[in-house]
This record gives structure tokens, C-alpha cells and sequence, in this order.
């Protein structure tokens, strides 16, 4: 079906344009941008903004072109008086409420409000600053702080929660001036049904919404003597830092990243690919298993802990389904203190672990009270570590780390390459490519295929499970075996996915979820913007490293056949099982009332 | 005038003009209104110059002709009894009275625009008229049934909210959501409640549709003036001496006029319209007219006498506003908010009094940029009040 073409004017010139698109899209399409603040593409139209105003010949009023479709013979005119003028106003009326203290803020120098003010020359603030009620900040959630004061109030975080994770966790409470973006009971985040992702975080225009930040106690750690300090950074770290240092999005840039996290001061700078081969090992194991002994299916990855979260609140009668493997941070954090520790001679009491991910809910996972296996290893043992020793102690984002390295004085662009550190720096392909949607998958498949034939895929690159369709599905023959999968990412993808689970009705063997949009690399603490095209670079990024690498399956990553000879024995062993499996409990709805 | 001849006037007046608070049976009515055509029906409003009574003066034609040309399966009406507007209280007396010629406007507009179904959004504080308008409603529908329409009319109870009564806000609150104004177009006649045709009216807007279909357009186009056909029910309070509020009246009738009948002379300002309204100086009495030519209204008429504060009038709207712009956008949360500070500021000498010129130009932009009526119809009292009262506000 070709699009029906409509004739318009834009300030006098005469276009043709496709029917269906605004009146901010074909103003873009001729070359004329159209300042906008609270308009988010295919998420959020509240229109709240008032912004991208525009006149429309014979319009009583102005109109907002980013709702506003086009029409046969519309004349559009965005650069007059009156325009100019209502924009001015309402960005001069939402800096009246705003604190404005930019060299104080998360966002300073990354913040839409404030790139807006000056793109429209907007200096002077006369309106004098009301706010009738105060609300305080909200720091209950161990990933993200709101700070209502300065909200815009422009809806898009209520939007991705809702329209993109369907998590519903938070929305517009009250009217007028005492209008704010609450929890349902207004307990803090915390006691939501939040899950940590940061998506909200992504997508809003100013610093109203933060990551918690983390850089401060890993500082401290690397500065105090005779602490033995390691990172691991996550997969997809690599394919999204440059961006932080004007690098074109979708440049992998794994040797720099070692080099700058060398450089910085960390005593090892560890690859967690390294533990998503492991869980691949496990959890392909895992899968084989409960195929063979009807074990309940599908199974469900649960690398991706906000994921973990939705599930435990929203659908706690199939957490039997989910893979009880820890995600690839948390069995790093484990293997380090066990481990790595014994095999170097290193006091575990003196080993801080430092995570980078690209992920807030990862901040969360590090909470969870059971993350704790290697205190429980020492303890067997007959030592006590001090009390709440965590396995993994600080988790920083990828945007924490990107001002930690700027903070070092370290020229990031300049930098040449390095390798990680062994034991936990040999990596695959397969590891690699955790940072995408489909990737747990395609690595699972790849080593499942060569557990039951013997031999590896002819193809490693399984395409029919990549791409950004929010739900893919494939077939993998394997000894006659037909095996079922499919690949959701984004939560509100998942919850259909899980609701066909609930039915009974779910064809598939395995099923790959991943809490954000693209997969990993599009986590909430990721460099801003996050845009799908973006993410979709970045991907991009992830499949060229995958293809450069010389080992491209799990099971052939040496270090991890060391580490089953050394300590693990074997895969779901009951070494295995109390280092790197865990287990998942059900979460009321409003954990807080 | 003395009063005596006041009342003679207000009862002439009465006489000529008295079609919604007429007594009559509907019974017969709905017989000739179910054999009338659809086409018939609409020309017959057409003719009559009918235009919507909730404020904006829609014509009424146009409206049931977009929602019945609008493809769909299925289409609705609303009858629009939020009656939020401050100093309007006719929609509740029409209800309490005259519920049966509410009712079959509603199945009027219906068959125009192929509806099955109508609701009463009927505001919060009204709760107490619901024992004896359910029973209407039911005995309404009863006997529609027995005539084998397939209509029926449900009563839902509002929110509470001022800008619910803004029809996408309304529909928004039908469907059980937060009440805010949603994004025009589309509009409720091609996509309303649940993204039907919808086509919301004023309570009294739907009385007058039954009149001129039951008595013919005539009766109602014979009043009034050529752009603003027929009457209305006024709402008149503030400084009067009469102290029943509601007439119905000619529509055309000048300022002057209006506060002849209704005061004793000593007015200062009449505040057309509600909060929403203007408000119309001593010295624009003569020529200014109410109605879609002059200063519409949707009912309210309040009157100011010389010892009024033009200050408090006009802080007390803003307030208002302030309170119940639902927050969604920036040029009414926060513009109402500056209005209101802004006045305070001028009052207390905080800012000098040309920052009144200031505010009357984001009162301008208010008008333009806000995403609903109740933001651009805020800097109605306020660009009226400054301009004419301008030293009230500063002393
Ligand atoms: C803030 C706001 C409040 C409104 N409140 C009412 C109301 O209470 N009753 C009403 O009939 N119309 C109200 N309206 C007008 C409605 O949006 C709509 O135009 C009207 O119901 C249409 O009916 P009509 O065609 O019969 O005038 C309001 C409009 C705004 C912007
Ligand atoms: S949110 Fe933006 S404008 Fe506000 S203080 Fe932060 S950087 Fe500055
Ligand atoms: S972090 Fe995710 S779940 Fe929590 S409020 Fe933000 S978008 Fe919703
Ligand atoms: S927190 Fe941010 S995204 Fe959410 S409404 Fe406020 S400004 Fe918008
Ligand atoms: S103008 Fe006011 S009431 Fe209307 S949508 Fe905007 S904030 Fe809400
Ligand atoms: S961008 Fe269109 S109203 Fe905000």
C-alpha cells in the first residue's frame, strides 16, 4: 500500500507529505526543527510542554505540532512573533519553579531544559519562583533518586513505565500547582512496584530523576591501602562508553575500556563476559536437563535482574521457570572472593568488588540479601568475613565510570588498547553478545547444540533471533530434537510472553528476557540519548565484536575450563549450585504497605 | 427604576419567553419525534440556529452532522451536567425540573447520530438529585423500550473536578481515568468515549433540542438575534436585589438592559460568564451584547456594586484556577500560579505596577498556548479586570 501523499505549506514553501505524519515530523522532514521538551516518539503524546508550538493559518490558537497531524492545504508557519514568544514564556515559566543550579546537577551539560533555554536564547527568568508544596526527594529505591523540584512534569517517565515496561509503577498525582509524578500509595519508589530499570532515568529531560551514585566508596576503596581492588565491567559497556567521549555511537572499544579502568587504579580489571560464558555453561546445562527429566518449561533466563523483579511481583507462580542461575555479576562477585581469592592467596576479608553495568537494577541485584554466597563458602569453611560483606560491593554505571575517568585526568580518546587480567579476562564471541536482545540466546543455543551433537552449529550466527522486534521466535533442530524459543525484550513484551506462560499455552523450550529495550545496551545506565537508533548501533557494535573474536562458544572458553578443573568439577555441580545458582521469592505488589 | 417596575418587566419578559421551564407532556412528543427522519430532525435544529450552551457555542447542526457523517459501530451521547463553572447553577434547576425534556434531546441527538446509548455525567455534588432523576431516567427508558428504540440512557456520577467538566476531560473521567483534557483533534465527534463518535452537550443545550423538535424551529428562532438565535437560562447572582437566581431570557440583550432589570442601579461590573467569563465595566454597559456577537456566557451573570474590591474578585478567580487546572501543561500550572503571585506582588509593592503589563502578556500567551480551555479562558478575567480596574489592583 503506497501512502497517500498530501500537499502542504511550511512558512509559504509548498511540500509534499505522506498523510499520518505531525506537523513536528514534516517540518523535520523539510528541514526545519521544531524545539520540543516533553514529546517522546512512539511512547509519550501528552502534549504537556507547550514548546513545540507552532501557527496553523486560521487556528484561534497556537497549536502543538507534535500531536497535531497534518492535513491537505495546511499552512504551518514556526518561526513568528507569536511563536518565539509562547515558547519563551513557557520555558521562562518552567525555569520560575526550577532550582537552576546546574553545576550542582546529574544532568549539568547532558540536561534538555537547559541545552533548550540557550537553543532559544531564553535569558532572563523573571517570573518569581512559587512552590506552594514541597515535596521531598525521593532516595527510598537503591537505583534511582526523584527529585521533585526539579520535575517538568512533562510525563514521559509515567509514559516509558507505562507504555514500554507496563510496570505501571508510577503516575500523575493531584491537580494544579500540586500536580507531581507519585508512587501509588506515595511511599518512595522502593515500596513500588518499580523494578529498577532506569528506563524512566533514559528519557528524562532534566536531572529530576537520577542514578544513584556509587563513585564515592569506590574511590575510597581504591585509595585505602592494602585493599585489593577488582572491577568487571559488563558486555556492553564496550559498545556505548565512547559515546561519553564523543565517539560516534555503535564504536566497540573493549582494549580501551581495560586500559582506562587499569589506569584509574583498580589492582584487576576483570571482563564479566567471562562469567556470561560460565552462565551459558550452566544454564545450557540447566536447559538440557530439564528437557531430559521434564523439568518445568519453558525455562526462562534470569540474567536480567529487573526482569527478576517484574516477575517476582507480577507473576510469582512461574518463578519455578525461571533459570535459577545468578546473573553473570553475581557469579562473578562470588567466584572473586572464593575462588580467585584462594587460587592468589588474597585475604577475601581485603577483596572489594566493583561492578560496571549498564544497568541500575544491577544496583539493586547486589542488594538482595541472598547475594552473599561467599561469606556462606567462608563460613563452611570455618571463617567469618565481616559482617555484610556483599559479593559484589560498589556497582557503578556506565556513566559513573565515564565521569570517574574523566575525573582521572585520563584522555580516553588517546588511550591504546590493553587486555584484561586472567584468570576472569578471556572471554568468547558468546559472552559478547549478552549485551544484546537475543544474544543469551544465541550463545545458549550455540553451546546446547554442541553439548547434544557433539559437534558446533554450521552457522554461529543464528540471525532469526536478532533484530529489535519486541518478540522473535525460532526453531533449532538438534538430534531430532525440535527446540522452541523465543526472545522478548522490554517488559511490556515480556509480560505477553508470560502471560501465554500463565496460560499454559507458551510453545517454546527457552525464553530469553531482557528488562530493557535492546537488550543491555540500551540499560538505564547508559550514556544519554538512548534513542532506538542508538541502540541500534550499538548492537551493531555488539555482532562485530562477536565476528572479530577468535572463540565465539562458551564451552571453548579455556579459563572456564580451567575453572571446572580447579574448582567447579562440573556443570549444576553441588559446588556449582551453592556459588552460582540461587532462588527467587515471591514480592507483594506494594512491598512497602 | 424603581423596583416595582423592574418586576413588572422580569414578569413581561417571562411571558414572551418561557420555554424551558413550560409545563407540558412528553409523551405525545416522543411519538412525533420517532416518526420524524433523522435528516428531518437536523434540519430542524439547523434552521432553528440552535448553538451549544456549555460556553463555546458550538453550533449544534454541525456538531450531530460530523458525529453522524463519523463512521463507527458504535456512537454516543453525553449530557454534560458537571455544571462546574462558578455562579452557574441552571443545569441542576433544569434537571430538578424539567428532566423530561432532557432526556428526549438526548434521544434526539441520538438518532441524528445513530446512538444507542447516551450517558448523564452528573457532577459529584449533585449526588442528591440521583433518587429522582434514576427514577426518570428509568421510567425513560422503559418506555423507550416498549417503543422498540434501541436506546438507553446510564447516569454516572462526576468527579469533582472543575476541568471535568471540559468534554475530553469528561470523556476521560467516563472511561475511568485521571480527568485531563486529552490532545484536539481528533475530536470527541469523530473519536470520543472509547474512541467513538461522541457528542457532548450541555444540559440545556439538550432542552432546547427537544423544544425545537416537538414545537418546530420557529418558536425558538422568532428570539434573540441572527447570530445568537433563541434564549437562555441565566444565572444571576452577586449584588441583586431579586433573589431568585435563574430566569430564562432573550438572548441579544445589552449589558445595560440586563442590569435594569436585575439591580437597582448601582453596578460597577458585571462579570460575564463565570470565572471564565469577562468582565464588563460600567462605562461598555450600553454597548456591549450578550451573546456569541458580544460577551458569551454560559449562564453566569454576576453583578458588582460600587463597594466590591476589584482585587478580591479577581484574586479569588485566580485562585480558583490555580486550584483546578488539572496540571497537565505549562502555560496553566504554572501561568495561573504567576497570576496569581504576580497581583500579590503588584498589591504589596513587591513589583512596580508595570509588571502588570508583564502579566497581561503571559495572560496573552495563556490564551494561546494552553492545551485547553481552562487555561486560555484564565486570562479572560484577568486581561478584563487589569485593563478596566488597573488601580484596584495596584492600591
Ligand atoms: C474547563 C472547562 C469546564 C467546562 N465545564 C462545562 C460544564 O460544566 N458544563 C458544560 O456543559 N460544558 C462545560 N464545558 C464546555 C464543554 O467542554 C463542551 O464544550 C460543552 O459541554 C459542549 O456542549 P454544548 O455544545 O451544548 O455547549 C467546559 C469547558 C471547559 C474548558
Ligand atoms: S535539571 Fe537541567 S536545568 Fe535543571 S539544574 Fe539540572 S542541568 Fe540545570
Ligand atoms: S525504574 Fe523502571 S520500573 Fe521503576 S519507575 Fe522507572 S521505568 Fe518504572
Ligand atoms: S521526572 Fe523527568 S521524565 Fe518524569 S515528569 Fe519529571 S521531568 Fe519528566
Ligand atoms: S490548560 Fe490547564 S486544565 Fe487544560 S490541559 Fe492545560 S493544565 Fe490542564
Ligand atoms: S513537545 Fe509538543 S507539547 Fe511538549
Amino acid at each position: 500500500m503506497t501512502q497517500k501523499q498530501l500537499r502542504i505549506k511550511i512558512n509559504g514553501d509548498t511540500y509534499l507529505m505522506y498523510e499520518g505524519q505531525s506537523v513536528l515530523e514534516a517540518c523535520r522532514s523539510a528541514g526545519i526543527n521544531i524545539p520540543n521538551l516533553c514529546y517522546l516518539e512512539g511512547v509519550s503524546r501528552r502534549a504537556s510542554c507547550g514548546i513545540c508550538v507552532v501557527e496553523i493559518e486560521g487556528a484561534r490558537t497556537l497549536v502543538r505540532s507534535c500531536v497535531t497531524p497534518i492535513r491537505e492545504g495546511i499552512e504551518i508557519f514556526t518561526n513568528t512573533g507569536r511563536v518565539r514568544k509562547a515558547r519563551h514564556t513557557n520555558i521562562k515559566l518552567l525555569l520560575a519553579n526550577h532550582p537552576r543550579n546546574c553545576l550542582e546537577c546529574d544532568k549539568n551539560r547532558q540536561c534538555e531544559l537547559q541545552k533548550l533555554s540557550d537553543d532559544l536564547d531564553v535569558r532572563d527568568t523573571s517570573y518569581p519562583k512559587i512552590r506552594k508544596k514541597h515535596y521531598d526527594i525521593d532516595a527510598s529505591s537503591p537505583s534511582l533518586t526523584r527529585d521533585h523540584e526539579k520535575c517538568i512534569l512533562c510525563a514521559r517517565c509515567v509514559e516509558v513505565c507505562s507504555q514500554v515496561q507496563s510496570v505501571d509503577a508510577i503516575e500523575i498525582a493531584e491537580r494544579g500547582m500540586e500536580a507531581h509524578v507519585s508512587t501509588f500509595f506515595n511511599k518512595g519508589l522502593d515500596a513500588s512496584e518499580c523494578v529498577n530499570c532506569g528506563q524512566c532515568l533514559l528519557v528524562c529531560p532534566t536531572g529530576a530523576l537520577m542514578a544513584k551514585h556509587e563513585t564515592g566508596s569506590v574511590w575510597k576503596a581504591i585509595d585505602e591501602p592494602g585493599r585489593h581492588v577488582v572491577v568487571q565491567a559488563a558486555p556492553a559497556i564496550r559498545a556505548a562508553i565512547g559515546e561519553e567521549f564523543g565517539f560516534e555511537a555503535g564504536m566497540p572499544l573493549t582494549g580501551t575500556l581495560a586500559a582506562a579502568l587499569r589506569k584509574m587504579g583498580f589492582d584487576r580489571v576483570f571482563d564479566t563476559q567471562f562469567t556470561a560464558d560460565l552462565t551459558i555453561i550452566e544454564e545450557g546445562n540447566e536447559l538440557i536437563s530439564r528437557i531430559k527429566n521434564k523439568g518445568v518449561l519453558p525455562l526462562i533466563t534470569s540474567c536480567s535482574p529487573g526482569w527478576i523483579r517484574f516477575a517476582e511481583t507480577f507473576f510469582p507462580k512461574l518463578l519455578p521457570n525461571l533459570s535459577t542461575c545468578k546473573s553473570p555479576q553475581q557469579m562473578f562477585g562470588t567466584l572473586a572472593k572464593t575462588y580467585y581469592a584462594e587460587k592468589m592467596n588474597i585475604d577475601p576479608s581485603k577483596i572489594t568488588v566493583v561492578s560496571v553495568m549498564p544497568c541500575t537494577a544491577k544496583k539493586f541485584e547486589a542488594r538482595r540479601p541472598e547475594m552473599n554466597s561467599a561469606a556462606e563458602y567462608w563460613r563452611n569453611k570455618g571463617r567469618r568475613l565481616p559482617g555484610g560483606t556483599r559479593d559484589v560491593d560498589s556497582v557503578i554505571t556506565t556513566r559513573e565510570l565515564a565521569d570517574m575517568i574523566r575525573e582521572s585526568g585520563i584522555d580516553f580518546a588517546r588511550l591504546t588498547g590493553e587486555k584484561f587480567d586472567e584468570p576472569f579476562g578471556i572471554s568468547t564471541g558468546a559472552g559478547t553478545i549478552f549485551g544484546a536482545t537475543g544474544g543469551v540466546m544465541e550463545a545458549a543455543l550455540r553451546t546446547a547444540y554442541a553439548e547434544l551433537t557433539g559437534k558446533s552449529l554450521k552457522d554461529l550466527n543464528l540471525k532469526a533471533v536478532r533484530g529489535m522486534g519486541g518478540v522473535r521466535e525460532a526453531s533449532v533442530d538438534i538430534n531430532g530434537l525440535t527446540l522452541k524459543v523465543a526472545v522478548a525484550h522490554g517488559l511490556k513484551n515480556a509480560r505477553e510472553v508470560m502471560e501465554q506462560v500463565s496460560k499454559g499455552k507458551s510453545p517454546y523450550h527457552f525464553i530469553e528476557i531482557m528488562t530493557c529495550p535492546g537488550g543491555c545496551i540500551g540499560g538505564g545506565g547508559q550514556p544519554v540519548p538512548a534513542t532506538t537508533d542508538v541502540r541500534e548501533k550499538r548492537i551493531k557494535a555488539v555482532y562485530s565484536e562477536d565476528e572479530s573474536m577468535p572463540l565465539r562458544e562458551s564451552h571453548k572458553n579455556p579459563a572456564v575450563i580451567a575453572l571446572y578443573d580447579e574448582f567447579l568439577k562440573e556443570p549444576l555441580s553441588g559446588v556449582s549450585h551453592s556459588m552460582l545458582h540461587t532462588e527467587y521469592s515471591r514480592r507483594d505488589l506494594y512491598p512497602g504497605i | 427604576m424603581d423596583s416595582s417596575t423592574r418586576e413588572r418587566r422580569i414578569a413581561e419578559h417571562k411571558k414572551r419567553v418561557n420555554l424551558i421551564f413550560k409545563k407540558c407532556v412528553w409523551d405525545d412528543f416522543l411519538d412525533r419525534a420517532l416518526e420524524m427522519s433523522p435528516e428531518d430532525m437536523l434540519e430542524k435544529v439547523k434552521e432553528s440556529g440552535l448553538r451549544g450552551r456549555g460556553g463555546a457555542g458550538f453550533p449544534t447542526w454541525l456538531k450531530w452532522k460530523f458525529a453522524r457523517e463519523a463512521e463507527a459501530d458504535e456512537k454516543y451521547v453525553i449530557c454534560n451536567a458537571d455544571e462546574g463553572e462558578p455562579g452557574t447553577f441552571k443545569d441542576r434547576a433544569i434537571l430538578q425540573e424539567q428532566a423530561g425534556k432532557v432526556l428526549p434531546g438526548m434521544l434526539v441527538c441520538a438518532k441524528v447520530i445513530g446512538a444507542e446509548k447516551g450517558f448523564i455525567y452528573l457532577r459529584g455534588e449533585y449526588a442528591y438529585l440521583l433518587p429522582a432523576l434514576s427514577q426518570e431516567v428509568e421510567n425513560f427508558n422503559e418506555k423507550i423500550r416498549e417503543k422498540g428504540e434501541r436506546f438507553s440512557i446510564e447516569i454516572k456520577l462526576g468527579s469533582g473536578a472543575y476541568v471535568c467538566g471540559e468534554e475530553t476531560a469528561l470523556i476521560e473521567s467516563l472511561e475511568g481515568n485521571r480527568g485531563e483534557p486529552r490532545n484536539k483533534p481528533p475530536f470527541p465527534v469523530s473519536e470520543g468515549y472509547l474512541g467513538k463518535p461522541t457528542v457532548v452537550h450541555n444540559v440545556e443545550t439538550l432542552v432546547y433540542a427537544s423544544i425545537i423538535i416537538s414545537e418546530g424551529p420557529e418558536c425558538f428562532k422568532s428570539l434573540g438575534t441572527s447570530d445568537s438565535a433563541g434564549a437562555k437560562v441565566f444565572c444571576i447572582s452577586g449584588d441583586t436585589d431579586l433573589d431568585e437566581g435563574i430566569y430564562e431570557l432573550e438572548m441579544g440583550m445589552t449589558i445595560k438592559e440586563f442590569v435594569e432589570l436585575f439591580s437597582d442601579g448601582d453596578i460597577k461590573a458585571v462579570q460575564v460568564g463565570g470565572a471564565s467569563g469577562h468582565c464588563v465595566p460600567r462605562k461598555k454597559f450600553a454597548d456591549t451584547i450578550i451573546g456569541f456577537e458580544g460577551v458569551p456566557t454560559g449562564g453566569s451573570m454576576v453583578l458588582f456594586n460600587s463597594s466590591r474590591s476589584m482585587y478580591n474578585v479577581l484574586h479569588n478567580y485566580l485562585e480558583f484556577f490555580e486550584e483546578e487546572s488539572c496540571g497537565q501543561c505549562t502555560p496553566c500550572r504554572i501561568g495561573c500560579q504567576q497570576l496569581l503571585k504576580g497581583i500579590e506582588a503588584v498589591k504589596s509593592g513587591e513589583k512596580p505596577s508595570e509588571y502588570l503589563d508583564d502579566l497581561v502578556k503571559l495572560a496573552g500567551m495563556m490564551k494561546i498556548s494552553a492545551k485547553c480551555g481552562l487555561g486560555q479562558s484564565a486570562a479572560n478575567p484577568f486581561i478584563s479586570i487589569v485593563e478596566h480596574f488597573r488601580e484596584e489592583i495596584m492600591y
